[in-house]
């Protein structure tokens, strides 16, 4: 019987994800790079209590519409909704502006292990690559090295960082075909790849399925082994430009500028945790 | 620091950015952080052919675009849409950070929020907060080859930001090689901080009276040069 991991739905795709669930998510932090549709039927679903791994937690839907983007969920979307328990992460926080995550954080209302970026990825691909760990010289020095064993190779120090392993892992790429090849389009590889096979069941969100045959063997970027689902984007117009008013963008830009001084309000009267 | 100090000028962002961009040379691998880090793109020294690496996974990318006209899948670590410019090439995260940690980033360029005088670098945990970003900043600090720091001298109060220890968060100790501030340019030695430039019209007196430990003022100490 051929091969098919094409599965016709986001809901379809997701059916399987419980409450409680680890799931990694890829891409960086444009919304262009990041599964938006998985996570909009992750939300859906109405699963809760998860533990995320991501580069980032998301800027929210507002600010990616504003731009034209016809897929505008992030993290967000699970940060807001209040789904996440634990969030595995590099970039949990704005310096510009006061994001829905340092909300939930100042709140107690989520637990969080901040990684550095390169570590990140490394002990993603750790679990994708069946390795019990990686010795990785950041971090040495700083907070990140509390609790870790630390080694000394060849004269320098190294600290054993452990493998993520999640039970899914949700990426973004550009085409995929029914094995479940796929290419990716510019920086908007990222994290997508380097999670491909680090979970359990890898669902990709593509923009376009192809036949097979029809992506280049020298340039398919993750093989198709990796991959479980594949699930295609709708067809939509590209996105307008110039949708943004100024009038938007100058209310936008207001209302952080308000939740970065409520912030600093609180922390000179002490209240702030 | 003395209140007729407090009004002298500094350096704008553009001529702190243009001062590191001397830096480059020919060949370098080169990551730029957001602000001030990245305006340095700009001033590449005329004849110098610099590879600039971004942490989402591009090489060889070229200049920042103008608003709503670049492509979203071509951006830098700060969401700037760039354009693509022949030999540039992408990769997985994983890759970047394997440029990053395994010796093949020849200079990384942060801003800070403190300096010690050993060369140890804050720069992750926002000092208003209790929480901050790390993102790639501890990577980089740690792997590049060298790493400048683009910053301003003092707080916005006036408190140095050039210390003997650093109180807050460390990102890397130990890790950093040239500050270039709006006042001065400071090269982190193992005899402790060496004053080798000052902005025009500064001394290195005062330059000493906005700095916490005790500068080294080279012997040939001179007024920033830009070309």
């Amino acid at each position: 019987m051929p091969i098919n991991k094409i599965v016709a739905s986001f809901d379809e795709a997701v059916a399987d994800i419980e409450d409680g669930a680890v799931i990694m998510v890829g891409g960086f932090g444009t919304v262009v790079s990041i599964p938006s549709c998985l996570l909009e039927a992750v939300y859906r679903k109405g699963v809760k209590n998860l533990t995320t791994v991501s580069n980032s937690s998301g800027f929210g839907a507002d600010v990616w519409r504003m731009q034209g983007a016809p897929f505008p969920e992030d993290m967000d979307i699970l940060v807001r909704n209040e789904r996440i328990k634990k969030a595995i992460v590099s970039a949990p926080v704005s310096a510009l502006y006061v994001n829905n995550f340092e909300k939930l954080l100042r709140a107690g209302k989520v637990d969080i292990e901040m990684v550095p970026q390169g570590t990140l990825a490394e002990r993603v691909r750790a679990a994708k690559a069946g390795l019990g760990g990686v010795y990785i010289p950041t971090g040495i020095g700083t907070v990140v090295e509390e609790g870790k064993e630390k080694k000394v190779i060849d004269g320098r120090e190294y600290l054993l960082e452990l493998p993520i392993k999640a039970d899914f892992a949700l990426i973004h790429a550009h085409k995929g075909d029914r094995w479940g090849n796929l290419v990716y389009r510019g920086t908007s590889r990222t994290f997508n790849p380097t999670m491909a096979g680090a979970a359990r069941v890898t669902i990709a969100e593509v923009d376009e399925i192809v036949e097979l045959g029809e992506l280049d063997p020298e340039c398919i970027v993750t093989p198709g082994v990796y991959v479980d689902r594949v699930v295609e984007r709708p067809k939509v117009a590209p996105a307008q430009e110039g949708e943004i008013t100024d009038a938007q963008a100058l209310e936008s830009t207001r209302r952080f500028r308000e939740e970065v001084e409520a912030v600093k309000r609180t922390k000179e009267r002490g209240g702030a945790q | 620091m003395s209140d007729n100090l407090r009004g002298k000028e500094r350096l704008d962002r553009q001529i702190i950015a243009l001062r590191v961009a001397k830096e480059f040379q020919d060949g370098d691998v080169v990551n730029l952080g957001i602000g001030i880090p990245m305006l340095a793109s700009n001033f590449v020294p005329a004849g110098r052919e610099v590879v600039f690496h971004s942490e989402n996974g591009v090489l060889g990318f070229g200049e920042v675009t103008l608003p709503g006209e670049g492509d979203l899948d071509i951006v830098n670590a700060g969401g700037q849409t760039v354009r693509p410019q022949p030999g540039m090439c992408f990769f997985g995260h994983d890759e970047s950070f394997a440029i990053v940690r395994g010796g093949h980033l020849d200079i990384s360029v942060m801003g800070a929020y403190q300096i010690s005088e050993k060369g140890d670098l804050a720069n992750y945990m926002v000092p208003e907060r209790e929480v901050g970003t790390i993102g790639g900043a501890m990577d980089l600090a740690q792997g590049a080859r060298r790493l400048i720091i683009a910053m301003n001298h003092t707080t916005k109060e006036g408190e140095p930001r050039i210390v003997k220890k650093c109180s807050y968060l460390l990102t890397a100790p130990e890790c950093v090689d040239l500050v270039v501030t709006d006042i001065a340019v400071i090269e982190v030695t193992d005899r402790g901080l060496v004053l080798k430039e000052v902005a025009p019209g500064w001394t290195p007196a005062e330059v000493q009276s906005m700095t916490e430990p005790t500068l080294i003022v080279d012997p040939e100490c001179h007024d920033i040069e830009l070309m």
